[in-house]
């Protein structure tokens, strides 16, 4: 299944929804993509990155709160399994492994 | 400044709802919040509307795959298996209320009949022509012409040579087609076989370009030769009976003509009808044409061309070419501008009006009113089947309840009661059926201008089409209850019916009562003024007399011929020449040329040729000078007779009429003297002003008329006298004359026609509405029964009870007259009438009358049930409780 694998943007819903642990809600993930990133996240693609990551059962949701905000509708947060930590994990060390067999790459004058 | 109480601006709903309505529940109300946080955001960052446009665009771009809610098959299965329940209770509901059945079905029965009627109609109008392969292809060339005082006309014919010039000079254009049209002459295919024909000229083209399939001869070269004619099975039949008519001669006038083709029958549905062809070629050798110059690019009132473009063709480059052509070939013409334009085929038959259409033709304004006069009354059919049954919702609450008790969501309620709406409108389709038949007879009778339009011929399309109606009247008439039964509380209901709000869609009854009313006001006052401009159409002052005149058509006969015959009969008083008949709405133009040392003027005056006893008989009023004195059997005619708008328009005279006699005016370059000059008369119709008209002389018209004063009061003895007197002239033709008061009629059938169609629907619109108000009011006699008694009990008096059950509907009556009248009358008196120069003012009483007929029935209906109401026995109501 390609379930295991993780696209570009999943592996950036990931980390964020990682990093916001108790409070990662669509909105919030957006913007905290739009900040690091720098590109602007746009909620319909956000929403459906979650959906999928969620199918995949690398992040489970649950209901919060009902507040004034938003209507008086409760938020939706995500909270990353087990699952996606290993995935996360994983992915990462695919990575600095790949790194490191470059030999001697120069990132002078790349950037 | 905005203060914290204020409320905040919401989203747009109806976007809200879309969401509500294609989201997965467990993703809705996440989703909406969030949508709800950008909202609040972009209302303090980008502003109101920019807020709600982004959250329309959010709720349309969230409709994905994953978000969308899956179809509920357990629902549907559920509809399936309850599908018993529902026609069983559904039934019974039926036979329990029968007068409320009845009134729904009938009421949906009688309006969906007209409804088939104008279903049919169009489906017949969008029918024609589809017979041709490449009708998308095909276009006819339309003229445009414009004279020198800037009136223009446009005609569905063009000149020959338009034709030729697109042919030899347009590139990329497939096949160019050449048809006149004005062949009538009589065949002669025997010595004993004589029989009148009416041709049209078509070059080979022709047969290429229209899907007429040739069933004998080589439809590559029928039409090539001169002097063939090809004929359809039906001419051939009458020419030659049953014997082969391939290779045959016949006889017209002095020329042979040989059959090269027989044609399949032209379908009935087709805008170009002929009952024979004649091969173009034939016309353009006899150079003896009257007219001379058939091919000038100013003879475009007798010819059409047709052509076939290929798939790709680009549209505006033949229009450009067409406007180059045009431009140079104007230069040519000195009072005249001619443009051309291509009109595709399936514009033909709604292509509006046309002069010298070559076949029939069907105006879209008119066919949208059908249309519209279709809907209303429907509508309003549909309306009482809403009104009544949530008027009887009490009834029925109890069976809903427990329907949602036992487990029935809203929408399976819903869909109980569409269901039940569609299959009474479905019965209802059954009776409308057979209403739709005998109305179609009916229609086809109106007059005869509409069985040679339409054949309204039952097909499986149709039927479809039918059934397909059926539905939809029933949804829409089903909808509104089907909601209200769905929103129905069990409990609520349960415990006690009368809790239910049956009074809480009192205003939407009740406007609808004011629709259906205004309507038929609206309709009933149009006939009413539709009838009296009929009336004065037909008794209108029209300058002379037309009664007692017969007029027969010569047919070519010798007028001086039939004279002297006609003279012989003693109930023939007068007999007088025209070469047409006025006022009917024929009209016969040429140029007036004025000359003087200071003015130098030339226009369009209308034209008539008549002989020394047309004006004695028609009693027209000479202002000044006299009938004609020079009386020159042929051509050498040097008067003319004018009437006011002449002297006007060419300032011939400003004051006395008189001073006009002897004035010389230049008509087809002849000086012709004014001998006299007429009080204005008629000679289009009433849709027209008067314009300037002349009479000029001549006393042999074989193309013309005979009119013939008849002064007995006995009609019969003197037509047959007639009948005999042109069996001696003419034994080919049968006789062909009528009445003028008669051809004036017909002149004016199209508003007959109409005001009896008006008519039927306003009986229709009123009989429904009034059906429906009845059912409000036994409803509403029926729930307040106890009422009225207790009123009574306490010493309330008959009539004051009847005023009390009656205020309420009769509010609304006063309503919608006040809606209605002004609504007709401002339509009438700023929109329809002033397309006519004459007609009658709208009167007071037309609006009155109507007023009245449609109350005095609502009252009968009101107070026929209020009055048994106010005399029951409170002591007999009281107790069964």
């Amino acid at each position: 299944m390609k379930g295991t694998n993780l696209g570009e943007f999943e592996e950036l819903v990931l980390l964020t929804s990682a990093a916001l642990v108790n409070d990662a809600y669509s909105v919030a993930i957006c913007d905290e993509l739009g900040k690091y990133t720098g590109r602007v996240a746009k909620l319909g693609v956000v929403h459906a990155v979650l959906n999928r990551l969620e199918e995949k059962g690398l992040v489970k949701s649950h209901m919060g709160e009902a507040t004034s905000a938003r209507g008086g509708k409760r938020k939706r947060f995500y909270e990353v399994t087990h699952a996606g930590k290993v995935a996360l994990t994983r992915s990462k060390e695919v990575r600095e492994a790949l790194w490191r067999i470059i030999p001697g790459f120069n990132l002078e004058g790349s950037v | 400044m905005k203060t914290p109480t204020q409320k905040l601006p919401e989203p747009p709903r109806w976007a809200r709802n879309l969401l509500h309505w294609y989201c997965r529940p467990d993703l809705l109300e996440d989703l909406e919040g969030d949508m709800n946080e950008y909202f609040e955001r972009n209302l303090k960052t980008k502003g109101i509307r920019r807020a709600r446009w982004i959250y329309i665009l959010d709720a349309l771009k969230f409709f994905r795959p994953y978000t969308v809610r899956k179809p509920e098959f357990l629902n549907l299965l559920i509809h399936w298996l309850m599908l018993g329940s529902y026609f069983k209770t559904s039934r019974r509901s039926l036979v329990r209320n029968k007068l409320f059945s009845a009134i729904n079905i009938i009421g949906l029965a009688v309006s969906m009949s007209v409804g088939l009627l104008v279903i049919a109609f169009l489906t017949d109008l969008f029918s024609y022509d589809l017979f041709h392969e490449k009708r998308h292809r095909i276009y006819r060339i339309v003229t445009k012409t414009e004279g020198d005082d800037k009136r223009t006309m446009d005609l569905a014919s063009t000149s020959l040579k338009a034709g030729y010039k697109i042919r030899e000079t347009f590139p990329g254009i497939e096949e160019v087609s050449l048809i006149r049209r004005g062949f009538y002459s009589d065949a002669k295919v025997s010595d004993e076989t004589i029989i009148p024909l009416e041709a049209t000229w078509a070059d080979p083209s022709f047969l290429k370009i229209f899907t007429f399939p040739m069933l004998k001869g080589n439809p590559a070269t029928a039409l090539k030769e001169p002097y063939s004619l090809v004929v359809t099975e039906k001419t051939a039949l009458k020419l030659f009976g049953k014997t082969e008519a391939l290779g045959k001669t016949v006889r017209f006038d002095t020329t042979n003509y040989t059959v090269t083709g027989v044609l399949k029958d032209i379908p009935k549905l087709s805008h170009i009808r002929f009952e024979a062809l004649i091969s173009l070629a034939s016309m353009l050798g006899q150079k003896a044409d009257s007219d001379g110059g058939i091919l000038d690019w100013g003879n475009i009132y007798q010819n059409y061309v047709y052509l076939t473009l290929p798939e790709t063709a680009n549209l505006q480059t033949v229009q450009a070419n067409l406007d180059k052509l045009s431009a140079t070939e104007n230069k040519q013409l000195e009072h005249q501008k001619i443009t051309l334009s291509l009109q595709p085929m399936d514009k033909i038959i709604f292509g509006g009006r046309l002069s010298n259409e070559i076949g029939v033709n069907f105006p879209k304004p008119v066919a949208w009113v059908l249309i519209g006069l279709a809907l209303v009354v429907i509508l309003s059919a549909c309306f009482n089947y809403t009104n009544l049954s949530i008027a009887r919702s009490m009834r029925r609450s109890r069976e809903v309840g427990i329907r949602k008790i036992v487990g029935a969501l809203k929408n399976h309620v819903l869909g109980q009661f569409m269901a039940e709406s569609v299959i009474i409108s479905v019965m209802a389709l059954i009776f409308s059926f057979v209403l739709f038949l005998i109305l179609r007879t009916q229609f086809m009778a109106l007059a005869p201008q509409l069985s040679d339009l339409v054949t309204l011929d039952l097909s499986p399309r149709l039927i479809l089409y039918f059934l397909l109606l059926a539905v939809v009247v029933g949804l829409a008439a089903g909808f509104l209850p089907a909601l209200f039964f769905s929103r129905i509380q069990a409990v609520q209901v349960l415990k006690d019916a009368s809790s239910l709000k049956v009074f809480r869609h009192i205003n939407l009854r009740k406007a609808l009562i004011v629709i259906q009313y205004t309507f038929s006001l609206m309709f009933i006052t149009t006939t009413l003024i539709g009838y009296k401009q009929y009336r004065g159409f037909l008794s209108f002052d029209l300058g002379f007399t037309t009664e007692n005149i017969l007029n027969i058509r010569m047919q070519g006969n010798k007028s001086t011929l039939l004279k002297k015959e006609l003279a012989q009969i003693p109930a023939v008083n007068q007999i007088a020449t025209s070469r047409m008949i006025t006022s009917l709405g024929s009209i016969y133009g040429t140029q007036l040329k004025y000359k003087t040392k200071s003015v130098h003027d030339s226009a369009m005056v209308w034209l008539n040729f008549v002989d020394e006893n047309y004006i004695p008989l028609h009693h027209h009023r000479f202002l000044a000078g006299t009938n004609f004195k020079n009386r020159p059997t042929s051509g050498n005619e040097t008067e003319v007779i004018v009437n006011e708008q002449v002297l006007k328009r060419f300032h011939i005279v400003d004051r006395n009429p008189a001073d006009a006699i002897g004035k010389q005016v230049m008509l087809d370059n002849k000086p012709l003297t004014i001998v006299g000059v007429l009080k204005d008369f008629h000679y289009g119709t009433m849709d027209h002003k008067i314009e300037p008209t002349v009479f000029r002389y001549s006393s042999e018209e074989p193309g013309g008329y005979l009119n013939v004063g008849i002064k007995s009061e006995d009609y019969p003895a003197a037509l047959s006298g007639i009948e005999a007197a042109w069996q001696k002239i003419d034994k080919i033709h049968p006789l062909k004359a009528t009445f003028y008061d008669d051809q004036i009629e017909e002149a004016y059938k199209q508003f007959e026609v109409m005001v009896k169609v008006i008519g039927f629907i306003t009986f229709l619109a009123i009989c429904i509405a009034s059906m429906g108000l009845f059912g409000m009011v036994v409803f509403m006699t029926e729930t307040r029964l106890k009422e009225i008694s207790i009123r009574k009990v306490l010493g309330a008096t008959e009539s004051g009870l009847i005023f009390h059950l009656s205020k309420g509907f009769l509010l609304l009556l006063l309503i919608s007259t006040l809606v209605a009248l002004p609504v007709t009358y401002i339509f009438f008196d700023q929109y329809v009438l002033t397309k006519f120069e004459y007609h009658q003012p709208i009167g007071v009483s037309e609006l009155i009358i109507s007023v009245l007929v449609v109350m005095a029935l609502a009252f009968l209906l009101i107070g026929s049930q209020t009055l048994k109401a106010a005399r029951s026995n409170p002591a007999k109501v009281l107790k069964s409780e």
